[in-house]
């Protein structure tokens, strides 16, 4: 089967400091990667480099996504052609809806898919029959786009807009630090239950908990900018037990 | 010297002044006139009008129609408000005259008077006399002043003791000339003890001609009184609008004000309240939206003169391109105004690097038991939030299109007519994207 994405040699800087010093992963559809490593080691410069976040410069190396060179995308265009970034720190919008931010999102999308906007009802019907899926209350909805919401709403609406705009390559950048035990449930149900033989993820984070709920078809360890091991769902489990000490001081 | 043309005309057409208005207006010239040759117009000098110099819109060869040479137009014809579901009692000044050729159909509760401020003078001499020329002083204003010497005519709303205006009113303001000219327009407000009132006023230029308008609003809120008033500038960039408005505030009233410029040139608002009355309220609000190379300048004295009462301002500017923007919000608590509630709150918005923004809070307070605040921003659009829209696949310009429009949200919740609040928002939603054209719906510059 061919590659989703592609990342060879990748090197990115922030500020002027060199974060990613020569990564190099390969996704294919319907696969589950796991990215683990200590704090600091890279793994949400990599989210956001893959998403396209300004603030980071890609100084050497490739990203093909769908044989496309994703580093000449911008990020809104990343987005259209189907990658989504779950947030590690949501960003709060005060004064926009989140009726009216979900709308221009799902629109831009089908624009791009030259197809017409949505119609007021089936956008309705799409959005409560996302937050069924996901057994999200409805009131995160009717608020302005993460204005006040708790830890848990943040990463849950972020899971909410993945159900919506349906993506091929998600990315879920530490989506279960900082929340309960319920909360986890909901997220790791969501991604599961939006799983296809057709769709990727990389699940970024550095515990081991979130893997007991999502099964990884493989695991890799992220420190000074390189990913210095790769392995199946065992991986994690030894990581588990024996910390990272092991890995990086051999 | 700026100012000297505008004396020797007052002087010489002195008698065409009187003879084109009536006694009761007529009467307040000799004081202000005086006071005008003392202080003339503001300039950068002045502390209060450092980023506007006021004097240079009037060191122009400006015309002044005191002879009521009438202008042809019939505002019906030219304008047609298109306010969905915002049924008003609707009433026109063209220029600083009241058009009175057919009032609104439906009519206004029994005891209330709109319409001319020189009919008003005639039919209610009494209340006139109470409040024209005595609630907007012009001691330390030459614009105020050069205002009253030249007034002729304006709008009036007299609402009664405890009498309600269910519907709203609406004056629209039109701008017309076929040569550059000085416009000195009055409004007057008078709620009385218990009356409830809203009043959105329109501002609108038609001609492609330089305006400077003066407008002067005295407002009276009674005991218990309620009073909404919402202004909408949708100006040519060759209008320079002086606006003042002087609310005075008698125990337990409530007024409410917003002006929302969504296209102008050069405007400078002075908004003067004096709450004198215990337990009033007072919620006053600005928004503008400037590009191109305008100006907006919003300047707000609130004076609390007795304990127990309450201000809120809310302030906002989104500035693009080379505009500029000046706030200056003062707040005096003067010494027995315990139980002082005053919260002004100002944020900017420079979405261009060429925008300028100067903002100064004033806060004078003499009494020891009062709460008072300020909040003052001036920033950029948040480029995290930004990223965030675009990650999900939102375009570069619609995101920052909405985050502008989220900025300006707080100020059109302030607005209690609901059907005014949905139109104010597309019209808000239609300046960002470029799509309004200088007027709402007018026939005349289509």
């Amino acid at each position: 089967m061919t590659n989703m994405l592609k990342i060879t040699n990748l090197h990115a800087i922030v500020e002027e400091k060199e974060i990613l010093k020569g990564v190099n992963l390969e996704v294919k559809p319907g696969e589950v990667h796991a990215v683990m490593g200590p704090n600091g080691s890279g793994k949400s410069t990599l989210a956001s480099v893959l998403a396209g976040n300004p603030k980071f410069e890609v100084t050497r190396g490739s990203i093909l996504y769908k044989n496309n060179d994703l580093l000449e995308m911008e990020p809104e265009d990343r987005a259209r052609e189907g990658i989504f970034l779950s947030f590690q720190y949501p960003v709060e919008i005060p004064g926009v809806s989140m009726v009216n931010f979900m709308r221009a999102a799902v629109n831009e999308q089908r624009k791009f898919r030259k197809e017409e906007p949505i119609s007021a009802g089936d956008f309705l019907k799409l959005m409560r029959d996302k937050r069924e899926l996901l057994g999200i209350d409805s009131n995160l909805v009717g608020r302005s786009v993460n204005e006040g919401f708790s830890g848990g709403e943040k990463k849950k609406n972020e899971i909410y807009q993945m159900a919506m705009l349906n993506p091929q390559l998600s990315i879920l950048d530490e989506t279960d630090s900082g929340l309960d035990i319920d909360a986890l449930r909901v997220v790791a149900a969501g991604v599961n239950k939006l799983q296809t033989k057709d769709n990727a993820t990389i699940l970024i984070t550095h515990y081991q908990r979130l893997l007991e709920y999502i099964k990884p078809d493989h695991v890799h360890v992220l420190y000074a900018g390189k990913i210095i091991k790769s392995g199946g769902p065992e991986l994690a489990l030894e990581l588990e037990k024996r910390g990272y000490d092991w890995l990086i001081n051999p | 010297m700026i100012e000297q043309q505008y004396i020797d005309l007052f002087e010489q057409f002195r008698s065409e002044l009187d003879a084109n208005s009536v006694e009761g207006i007529n009467r307040h010239r000799d004081a202000a006139f005086g006071t005008f040759r003392q202080i003339g117009f503001p300039t950068s000098k002045q502390e209060d009008y450092k980023h506007s110099n006021i004097a240079r819109a009037f060191d122009a060869d400006l015309g002044l129609n005191l002879r009521n040479i009438p202008i042809p137009v019939n505002p019906y014809d030219a304008f047609k408000c298109d306010v969905p579901n915002l049924s008003t009692y609707t009433y026109f000044l063209i220029n600083d005259r009241y058009y009175d050729e057919k009032g609104p159909e439906e009519a206004l509760p029994e005891g209330v008077f709109a319409g001319s401020l020189q009919t008003f003078s005639e039919q209610y001499p009494e209340q006139f006399a109470a409040h024209y020329g005595k609630i907007a002083d012009y001691a330390d204003n030459g614009v105020v002043a050069y205002n009253t010497m030249f007034a002729q005519d304006g709008f009036v709303i007299y609402v009664p003791k405890n009498v309600t205006v269910e519907k709203p009113l609406q004056l629209i303001n039109i701008l017309r000339g076929g040569v550059d000219l000085s416009v000195n327009r009055r409004l007057l407000i008078i709620a009385e003890e218990n009356a409830h009132v809203k009043l959105l006023v329109c501002d609108h230029a038609v001609d492609d001609v330089h305006f400077v308008v003066t407008q002067v609003t005295e407002l009276f809120a009674g005991v218990s009184a309620q009073v909404d008033l919402y202004e909408l500038e949708e100006n040519s960039v060759k209008v320079t609008r002086l606006n003042n408005l002087f609310c005075v505030q008698k125990e337990k009233s409530e007024v409410v004000t917003s002006g929302i410029t969504l296209h102008n040139g050069y405007t400078r608002n002075n908004y003067n309240f004096r709450l004198e009355g215990e337990h009033a309220e007072a919620h006053v609000g600005g928004l503008a939206i400037c590009d191109k190379t305008q100006h907006i300048d919003n300047f707000a004295f609130l004076d609390h003169a007795v304990p127990n009462c309450n201000s809120n301002e809310l302030f906002k500017t989104v500035l693009q391109d080379k505009a500029t923007g000046v706030f200056c919000g003062k707040i005096l608590v003067e010494k027995d105004a315990q139980k002082t509630l005053a919260y002004q709150t100002n944020r900017n918005l420079c979405a261009s690097p060429d925008a300028q923004m100067f903002a100064k809070p004033q806060l004078e307070i003499y009494a020891d038991d009062v709460k008072c605040s300020h909040g003052l921003t001036t920033g950029h659009l948040d480029d995290e939030a930004l990223f965030y829209m675009r990650a999900r696949g939102i375009d570069k310009e619609e995101a920052k299109l909405l985050l502008m429009v989220a900025f300006t949200r707080d100020v059109v919740d302030m607005v209690r007519i609901d059907s005014l609040q949905e139109r104010l928002s597309m019209l808000i939603d239609k300046r960002f994207r470029g799509d309004l054209m200088r007027c709402g719906n007018c026939n005349v510059c289509k």
